[in-house]
C-alpha cells in the first residue's frame, strides 16, 4: 500500500501508460480469421526475437482455447533453441500438446532435449525433464531413459524431484520400459533421499505406479519397514502440504508391529490435524483412527487421542462447501465407527439456509446418527423446521428422518407420530406421502400401538400419487384389515386400477387382499378370487404371477397353513436402518479421505475394471489389537493379514462384502416380507412333491432364465408358465403342481459324488535330487479345505527327522496351514501325510502362474522343487451367484477380455457335465438352449476372490465343446482352460 | 492424480482446457452439464461426479465451475483444496477471479497451469514461488517494461524457497519500512429460531497477516486469552510444538499478505448476537392479493461499537411478485427473478439515536397462486470494526532473528457469517 501512496502524484500519468501497455489476451478468443494461420507462421519466422515470441504466444492462446494450430509444428519447434526461458516454456507447452499428432517431427525436438538435460541451469534441468515426460511418443521415449537416470541421480533436489515423477509418467506411458531400466529401484532410493520434497514425490510416484501396476514388482514397490516408516514421517514435518497428503496416505497402509511403534505414530502424526489444508487433517484422521484399533480402548491416550479428533473434524465443516461434503460422507462412517467423538457436536450439523442441498441431505443423515434419548427434543424440533423448507427432495427427507427418530428413540415415538401427524394436516402432497411411508416403519416397529392415527392416514388416500406411499398405505390397510370397517372397499378401490399400478403396488395390494381375505374370510372373497386372477391371468410380471400362484395354491390346499405364513409374526425392524455391513465399516474406515469413502463402498468396486491395476489387490482391513494384548494367535493373524500392504493377503479370508439395503430398497424389503415368508413354505411344498431335491429352489427361475437370454428373449421364452397361465383359468392348482415338479427335475440335479477327482500323484522330488529322500505329491480339495498330499519315501540309509515345509511366496498366497507333522522316517520307509493349506501366504505373481517353489528341510539338507498347483483346486464354494448378478458383471466385464477356447468333444450332454463341473465348484447360473444348443453360464471364484465368468457351449450333434471366458484378469485364462479339460476329461 | 482441468461457466462455456496426461475430450463434461440441469441452481451442482471411466470433481467460484478430471482413485479433498488454491493464485495474480480475468490473461493462467500440477501433482503452489517464476502483470510491471523495454514474465532462475527449509519465504526480502499488520477477522455464524434464542452458534476467526519486514524475521506472536482458541489449522510456517504447548504463535513468514491461522473460538454459554429482530411476514390478507410485511432491527452492539453494513436478505416464495414497503432507514430492494428482498440498511449510529430501523409494507402476490405454507428465514449480514465477539485479543509481537523495529497494526473485526433468522 504505501508503495502506491509514494506514487499518488503520479497516478494519472501512470494509468495512461499502464493502459496503453495493458493488452489482454481475451482477443485471442476471437474466432479463428481466414488467413490467421498463415499470418501466424509468417511471424513465426521472423527475424525479430520478440515477435517471435508473441507469434508463440498467440499460438498458445488460440491453442488453448480449442483451435487447431497443428500445422504450425515445424515452425514453432524451430523457436525451441532460442535461449529465452520464456520462449522455450512456450513452445515446451506446444510440444506437449500437439506430440502425439506429428510424432515424426516431434523427434526434430529430441536433440534439444537432450541437451537441455545437461544445462548448468537445474531450472532447466528440471524443465526439460518434465516436458519430455509429457511428450507421449513412443519414438521419443527411448531417447528418454539416459537423461533420466542422470536426472534421477542430480545434484539438485528441484531436478531430483521432478526426475521422480517423470518416472510415474513414463511408466504410465510403458511400464515394461520403466522396469527394464531399473527406474523402479532408483525411485525406492528416492525415498532416502535427505531432501523432504523428493521423499514426498517419491512416494506419489510410487503409489501411482502400483496403483496401474501390470507386474508384482511394481505393485509392492513399497516395503515396508519401521525405519521406512520412520523416515517418511520425519519427511512429513517437512514437506509442502500436497506432499504430506501422499506421505499420510502412504503411511496408513502400515501396520506397526508393536504397540508402543503405533502409539509413536500417532503422536507424530497428530501435529497435522491443526493443518490449513482440509485434506492434510482427514489424511492424519485416517491414519489414526487405522492405529487406535490396535490399542487398549480404554487406555488414557486412546481417550485423549479421541478428544483431539472431534475439533479438527468440527473446523472442516467451517469450509467450503465441497469440503464440507466430502467431510461430512467421512464423518457418516467415523461416527458409525467410533460415535463418541462427535457426540456432543450435534449443533455443528444442524443445517443452514444456505447450504448447497448435497450438503443438506448429509448433515440430516448425520443428524440421525447422533439423536438419543438424551437430544432427541432438539433434533425434532430442527426437523420440523425443515420439513417446512423449500427444497422439496431435503423436505422429504426430514420427513422421513422424523420416522427414523421414532425409531431409533422409543421414548420419542410418541412425540415423533405427532409432529408427523401435524405435517399430514398441513395436506402438503409430498409431505403426506413421506409421512404415509415413515408411519408405516413406525408401525412394523411398534406394533399396536399407534394404530388410532389410522383414521387420519385414510383420509388422505386420494392424494397418494407415489407408489411408495401408496404400497405403504395398502399395507397398512392389509395389516390392519381387522380394525378398519371399511378395509375391503377400500382395497377394492385400490384394485379397480390394478393395471396400471407400479409392480411394488400390485404385489403389496396382492398380498393385502389375501391378508384381509385370511382375518375377514366370510364377506371377501369375491375380493380375494378377483386380486388371485388379475395376478395370475392379466399380469406380465414373472413376479406378480407366482406369487398370484403361491397365494392361489396355499389357499385352496391348506388355508390354515396360508394363515401361518402370510399372517406369520414379523421381524422387528432395527433400528439403524441404514448403518453399514461391519466389515464394510472397516474396509471404508481405512480408505478415509479418498473415494471409496465419498461413495461408501470399497475400492473395488468402482476403480478396478478401470483399466488400471492388473494385478489383484488386498481389501484393506482394520488391524486388530495386537496379539500379546489380545491374548490370542487368531487375532494376531487376522491382524497381520488385514493391514499388510506388501502381502497381500486379506481377500481370501475376507466374507464379500455388501451393503445393507439402504432405506429405499429396505422398504421394499419389508413390504416383500410376506413373500419372503410365502416363498419358503412354497418351497417346502415343492420339496416335498419332488422328493430329494438338495438344492434351494429358485422359484424365478425360468423366467429368469428368459431374461438372461437376453435380445431374444421371446424365442426362448419360457413354457411352464406360460402353459400354466393357461391352464389356471380350470384348475390353478394342477398346474402349479407341475410347475413344482417341472422346475424340481430341472434343477435337482444334485452334489456329483460330494468329493472331486482326485489326480495321480506327481513326483515332486526324484530321489537322486533329494539325497535319498523321495516326494511324490498332489492337490487335493475336500470341501472347503485344501490340502497337498505328500507321500515322502526315505531311499537314503539313514534315519530321515527333523521335517518341515515352507513355501516360497506365490500367485495364490498358498501357505502351510500347520507345519507339517512327520514321525521321524526309517529307511525304506514310506509315509503319506495331508498338509492342509490356506491362502494367507504373502502374494508374488510368479511365471507361469501357478508355479510353487516349495522347500522341505529334514536332518540332511534343504530340498527346493517346483511343482504347479492345478487350477481347480483354487476354485471355492463360494463361486455361486445371482442370476442378475451374473449378468450384470458379465456386462460389466469390458468385451476385450473375453476369450474362446474350444475344448474339443465329450459324450457328456449338458447337464452331466454341469454336475461334474460342480463339484470342482463350477456354479452353473444358468442354462439356455438356443435351436438345440445347450448353454451353461457358469461361474467360478478363485480364493484370491477373482471371479471368472464362464458360457460353455455344446452343440449337440458334434458334442463339440466351446468355452468363453470373461475376467478381470485376463493372465489366469490358460489356468481355467486346462481346469474344464482336466474335469471334463474326467 | 488430477488428469484434467476444465473451467466451466454459467452459460456451459468450457472456456480453458489443460491436461496432464493423454487429452481427455472435452465431451467428458456432458457428464457435469447432466448434473446442471438436474440442479436448479450451479452451486448445487454436487462437487463428486461418477461416469463410467472418470471421476469429475468441482467447486464453484465466482459463477464459474472449475471441474478436475480424475481416473483412479484420489482423495477429493486434496483436489478440492487444490482446485480453491488455484483459484486463490488466479485472484491473487489477477486481484479478482473470474471469467473476464482469465479470459484478459489466458496465456499466463496457462502457464500457471502447467507451473501448478506436473502428471497431475501439485508442483508450485505457493503464491510466493509462483509470482518468482511465472512473474504477475500489474501496474509496476507494465510500468518498468515500459520504462526498461524488458518484456518477459518468466524468470529464469530456480526460485530459491523451491527447496529451503522454509519454502512459503523469499529470499533477500528488503523493505525501507518494515512493518508487520495483522488483521484479526471473526464470523459469527448462527441460527436464531422465531423466538429470538440461538438454535446454534459458533465464531469463526481468522487471522491475516500483510507481512512487509526484511531479511529472514521470526515472529512471535501471543494473546491476552488463548484459551478462546478451540481449534487452530495454521499456516505451515507456525511451530506447531509452540502453539501446542504455549498457545502462542512462533513463525517465519512468508513475504507478503496470508492466512497465518485459522480458528474456532470456544463459545461454551450463550453468544451475544449484536442484534435483534422482530418480525412479521404473512402472505395472507383478507383483503385482495397481497401479504404483509414487517421487519424491525434492533442493535445491541456492544459499548462504543457500531454495527455497519448491515444488509438483510430474505429469500421470498414463487408466489411472491413484488413488494410495496417503506424503510425507515437504508434503501430495500426486490430482484423479481430471484425473488429476494435486500434490505440494505447500512451504517446503525447508535449516537445519533437511530432507534430500530423498521421495513414495513405489503408483499404483492401473484394471481391465483395458492398461498405458500413455507416461512422465509432472513438472512442477515453486518460488522462491527475493533471489536471480537469471542474476546480475543492480542497481547504481544516479538521480532527476533533481525535488528530492526517494525511497525505492527493489529485490526479486529467481527462479521456475520452464515446468520439466520428463522421465522
Amino acid at each position: 500500500a504505501s508503495v502506491s501512496e509514494s506514487l499518488g502524484n503520479i497516478r494519472p500519468w501512470l494509468q495512461k501508460v499502464t493502459t496503453q501497455a495493458k493488452t489482454t489476451d481475451s482477443k485471442y478468443f476471437t474466432t479463428t480469421r481466414k488467413g490467421e494461420i498463415f499470418e501466424l507462421k509468417a511471424e513465426l519466422n521472423s527475424e525479430r526475437k520478440d515477435k517471435r515470441k508473441e507469434a508463440v504466444k498467440k499460438v498458445i492462446a488460440s491453442m488453448t482455447v480449442g483451435k487447431d494450430v497443428s500445422t504450425l509444428f515445424p515452425d514453432v519447434v524451430n523457436c525451441m533453441q532460442a535461449d529465452n526461458l520464456e520462449l522455450k516454456k512456450l513452445v515446451y507447452l506446444y510440444l506437449m500438446n500437439y506430440a502425439k499428432t506429428q510424432p515424426d517431427k516431434a523427434i526434430m525436438a529430441v536433440n534439444t532435449f537432450v541437451r537441455d538435460c545437461e544445462d548448468p541451469n537445474p531450472l532447466i534441468r528440471a524443465l526439460a525433464v518434465r516436458t519430455i515426460g509429457c511428450i507421449r511418443v513412443d519414438e521419443i521415449t527411448a531417447y528418454l531413459c539416459d537423461p533420466l537416470r542422470k536426472c534421477l541421480k542430480d545434484e539438485d533436489p528441484y531436478v531430483r524431484k521432478t526426475a521422480a515423477v517423470c518416472v510415474a509418467k513414463l511408466h504410465d506411458i510403458d511400464p515394461l520400459l520403466v522396469e527394464e531400466q531399473g527406474f523402479l529401484d532408483a525411485l525406492k532410493e528416492l525415498l532416502a533421499d535427505s531432501n523432504p520434497m523428493v521423499v514426498a514425490n517419491a512416494v506419489a510416484a510410487i503409489t501411482e505406479i502400483s496403483d496401474s501396476a501390470q507386474t508384482d514388482t511394481a505393485a509392492d514397490m513399497l516395503c515396508w519397514s519401521g525405519q521406512l516408516i520412520n523416515k517418511l514421517l520425519t519427511a512429513l514435518n517437512e514437506c509442502t502440504e500436497w506432499g504430506q497428503v501422499f506421505i499420510l496416505d502412504a503411511v496408513a497402509n502400515y501396520t506397526p508391529t508393536e504397540n508402543n511403534e503405533a502409539q509413536n505414530m500417532i503422536e507424530r502424526v497428530s501435529p497435522r490435524l491443526a493443518h490449513a489444508n482440509a485434506a492434510v487433517v482427514l489424511s492424519a484422521v485416517k491414519v489414526i483412527m487405522k492405529l487406535l484399533e490396535m490399542l487398549d480402548p480404554n487406555s488414557d491416550f486412546v481417550l485423549s487421542t479421541i478428544k483431539k479428533l472431534s475439533a479438527p473434524l468440527v473446523t472442516l465443516l467451517s469450509s467450503e462447501p465441497e469440503i464440507q461434503y466430502v467431510a461430512l460422507r467421512n464423518i457418516n462412517l467415523i461416527v458409525q465407527k467410533r460415535p463418541d467423538i462427535l457426540k456432543q457436536e450435534l449443533k455443528v450439523f444442524f443445517v443452514k439456509y444456505n447450504d448447497p442441498i448435497y450438503v443438506k441431505l448429509e448433515k440430516l443423515d448425520i443428524l440421525i446418527r447422533l439423536t438419543s434419548a438424551a437430544n432427541i427434543a432438539n433434533v425434532l424440533a430442527e426437523l420440523k423446521e425443515y420439513a417446512t423448507e423449500v427444497d422439496v427432495d431435503f423436505v422429504r427427507k426430514a420427513v422421513r428422518a422424523i420416522g427414523r427418530c421414532a425409531i431409533k428413540v422409543e421414548s420419542a415415538a410418541e412425540r415423533c407420530v405427532s409432529t408427523l401427524l401435524d405435517l399430514i394436516q398441513t395436506k402438503v402432497n409430498y409431505v403426506v406421502q413421506e409421512a404415509i411411508v415413515v408411519i408405516k416403519d413406525i408401525f412394523r416397529k411398534y406394533p399396536n400401538k399407534y394404530e388410532s392415527v389410522i383414521g387420519t392416514l385414510c383420509e388422505n388416500l386420494d392424494t397418494l400419487d407415489e407408489p411408495e406411499a401408496r404400497a405403504s398405505m395398502i399395507w397398512i390397510i392389509g395389516e390392519y384389515a381387522e380394525r378398519i370397517d371399511n378395509a375391503d372397499e377400500l382395497l377394492e378401490s385400490f384394485l379397480e386400477g390394478f393395471a396400471d399400478e407400479q409392480t411394488a403396488v400390485q404385489l403389496q395390494l396382492l398380498t393385502s387382499v389375501v391378508k384381509l381375505f385370511l382375518k375377514r374370510p366370510t364377506d371377501t372373497q369375491e375380493l380375494v378370487q378377483q386380486a388371485l386372477s388379475l395376478a395370475t391371468q392379466e399380469a406380465d410380471n414373472p413376479d406378480l404371477r407366482d406369487r398370484g400362484y403361491i397365494y392361489w395354491r396355499l389357499l385352496s390346499t391348506d388355508p390354515a397353513a396360508a394363515k401361518q405364513v402370510v399372517l406369520a409374526e414379523k421381524p422387528l425392524i432395527s433400528e439403524e436402518t441404514d448403518l453399514l455391513e461391519p466389515n464394510l465399516l472397516d474396509e471404508l474406515i481405512c480408505h478415509i479421505g479418498s473415494l471409496a469413502s465419498v461413495y461408501h463402498k470399497p475400492p473395488a468396486a468402482f476403480v478396478d475394471g478401470r483399466g488400471g491395476g492388473q494385478v489383484a489387490k488386498a481389501t484393506k482391513g482394520l488391524p486388530s489389537r495386537l496379539a500379546a494384548e489380545a491374548g490370542g494367535a487368531a487375532a494376531a493373524a487376522a491382524g497381520a493379514g488385514g493391514g499388510d500392504f506388501g502381502a497381500g493377503t486379506g481377500a481370501p479370508g475376507r466374507p464379500a462384502v455388501s451393503v445393507i439395503p439402504t432405506q429405499e430398497s429396505l422398504i421394499g424389503d419389508l413390504l416383500d416380507i410376506d413373500m419372503s415368508g410365502g416363498a419358503t413354505a412354497a418351497a417346502a411344498m415343492a420339496a416335498a412333491s419332488a422328493s430329494t431335491n438338495q438344492q434351494p429352489v429358485d422359484l424365478l427361475g425360468e423366467g429368469l432364465d428368459s431374461l438372461l437370454g437376453g435380445p431374444a428373449p421371446s424365442a426362448t421364452s419360457p413354457v411352464p408358465p406360460s402353459g400354466a397361465s393357461a391352464a389356471a383359468g380350470g384348475s390353478g392348482a394342477d398346474s402349479l403342481a407341475d410347475i413344482f415338479g417341472g422346475l424340481g427335475g430341472g434343477v435337482g440335479g444334485g452334489l456329483g459324488g460330494g468329493g472331486g477327482f482326485d489326480p495321480p500323484m506327481e513326483t515332486w522330488l526324484p530321489a537322486q535330487k533329494g539325497k535319498g529322500l523321495q516326494i511324490e505329491g498332489r492337490f487335493l480339495r475336500r470341501g472347503p479345505q485344501l490340502s497337498m498330499e505328500l507321500r515322502l519315501r526315505n531311499n537314503a540309509m539313514q534315519q530321515l527327522n527333523g521335517f518341515a515345509v515352507q513355501f516360497n511366496k506365490n500367485s495364490f498366497g498358498l501357505a502351510p496351514a500347520q507345519p507339517l507333522a512327520m514321525n521321524p522316517l526309517a529307511p525304506q520307509q514310506s509315509v503319506t501325510t495331508l498338509l492342509p493349506l490356506n491362502t494367507k501366504g504373502p502374494v508374488q505373481k510368479m511365471d507361469p502362474l501357478l508355479t510353487l517353489q516349495v522347500a522341505v528341510k529334514n536332518n540332511i539338507d534343504i530340498f527346493y522343487f517346483a511343482c504347479l498347483i492345478p487350477m481347480y483346486a483354487l476354485f471355492t464354494e463360494e463361486g455361486d451367484m445371482d442370476k442378475r448378478v451374473f449378468l450384470s458383471t458379465w456386462k460389466d466385464i469390458p468385451p476385450e477380455n473375453e476369450t474362446q477356447f474350444n475344448l474339443g468333444s465329450y459324450a457328456h450332454d449338458a447337464d452331466t457335465a454341469s454336475t461334474m463341473l460342480r463339484s470342482f465348484n463350477v456354479f452353473t447360473i444358468a442354462k439356455r438352449s438356443v435351436e438345440s444348443t445347450d448353454m451353461l453360464y457358469q461361474c467360478v471364484k478363485l480364493t484370491n476372490g477373482i471371479l471368472v465368468l464362464a458360457e460353455l457351449k455344446i452343440v449337440p450333434q458334434t458334442n463339440a465343446y466351446t468355452l468363453s471366458l470373461k475376467s478381470r484378469h485376463v493372465e489366469i485364462y490358460p489356468g481355467v482352460h486346462e481346469a474344464y479339460l482336466a474335469v471334463l476329461k474326467g | 492424480m488430477i488428469h484434467s482441468i476444465f473451467f466451466i461457466n454459467n452459460s456451459g462455456d468450457i472456456f480453458l482446457e489443460k491436461h496432464y496426461k493423454r487429452v481427455i475430450p472435452k465431451s467428458i463434461c456432458d457428464y457435469f452439464f447432466e448434473e446442471v440441469t438436474k440442479n436448479s441452481s450451479p452451486e448445487n451442482v454436487p462437487p463428486i461426479i461418477q461416469t463410467p471411466n472418470h471421476i469429475l470433481i468441482s467447486i464453484y467460484r465466482a459463477q464459474m465451475h472449475f471441474v478436475a478430471v480424475c481416473k483412479s482413485e484420489v482423495p477429493p479433498l486434496f483436489v478440492i483444496e487444490f482446485l480453491h488454491r488455484l483459484a486463490d493464485i488466479i485472484k491473487d495474480y489477477f486481484d479478482e477471479v473470474s471469467e473476464t480475468s482469465i479470459k484478459d490473461n489466458v496465456v499466463i493462467v496457462y502457464e500457471l497451469l502447467d507451473e501448478v500440477l506436473d502428471n497431475g501433482f501439485p508442483l508450485a503452489t505457493e503464491s510466493n514461488i509462483l509470482k518468482e517464476l511465472i512473474r504477475p502483470p500489474n501496474l509496476l510491471r507494465s510500468l518498468a517494461d515500459t520504462m526498461t523495454g524488458r518484456n518477459s514474465t518468466v524468470s529464469a532462475t530456480l526460485p530459491t524457497g523451491q527447496l529451503s527449509n522454509i519454502p512459503w519465504r523469499r529470499s533477500g526480502v528488503k523493505y525501507a519500512n518494515n512493518e508487520a499488520y495483522f488483521d484479526i477477522v471473526e464470523e459469527l455464524d448462527a441460527i436464531v429460531d422465531k423466538f429470538g434464542g440461538a438454535v446454534c452458534a459458533e465464531v469463526h476467526g481468522s487471522i491475516d497477516c500483510l507481512i512487509k519486514l526484511s531479511g529472514v524475521p521470526d515472529l512471535t506472536l501471543s494473546f491476552v486469552n488463548s484459551r478462546l482458541i478451540e481449534d487452530a489449522s495454521l499456516h505451515p510456517c507456525v511451530r506447531h510444538r509452540r502453539f501446542e504447548v504455549e498457545r502462542l504463535l512462533s513463525f517465519v513468514p512468508p513475504d507478503g499478505g496470508f492466512r497465518l491461522m485459522a480458528y474456532r473460538a470456544s463459545c461454551h454459554g450463550n453468544l451475544p448476537v449484536p442484534l435483534d429482530l422482530r418480525h412479521t411476514i404473512s402472505f395472507k390478507q383478507a383483503s385482495g392479493n397481497s401479504g404483509h410485511l414487517e421487519l424491525t432491527v434492533i442493535p445491541r452492539p456492544p459499548s462504543g461499537r457500531q454495527l455497519e453494513d448491515l444488509v438483510l436478505t430474505v429469500p421470498m416464495p414463487r408466489a411472491v411478485s413484488g413488494a410495496s414497503l417503506v424503510a425507515s432507514a437504508g434503501k430495500y430492494s426486490y430482484d423479481t427473478a430471484s425473488r429476494t428482498l435486500v434490505w440494505t440498511v447500512g451504517r446503525l449510529d447508535s449516537q445519533k439515536g437511530a432507534g430500530s430501523p423498521t421495513l414495513c409494507g405489503t408483499l404483492v402476490m401473484q394471481t391465483g397462486a395458492p398461498v405458500p405454507d413455507c416461512r422465509p428465514s432472513i438472512l442477515v449480514s453486518f460488522s462491527i470494526t475493533g471489536w471480537t465477539i469471542s474476546g480475543l485479543k492480542v497481547n504481544r509481537l516479538d521480532l527476533h532473528g533481525e535488528k530492526y523495529k517494525p511497525f505492527k497494526g493489529v485490526k479486529y473485526v467481527t462479521k456475520a457469517g452464515k446468520l439466520e433468522f428463522r421465522t
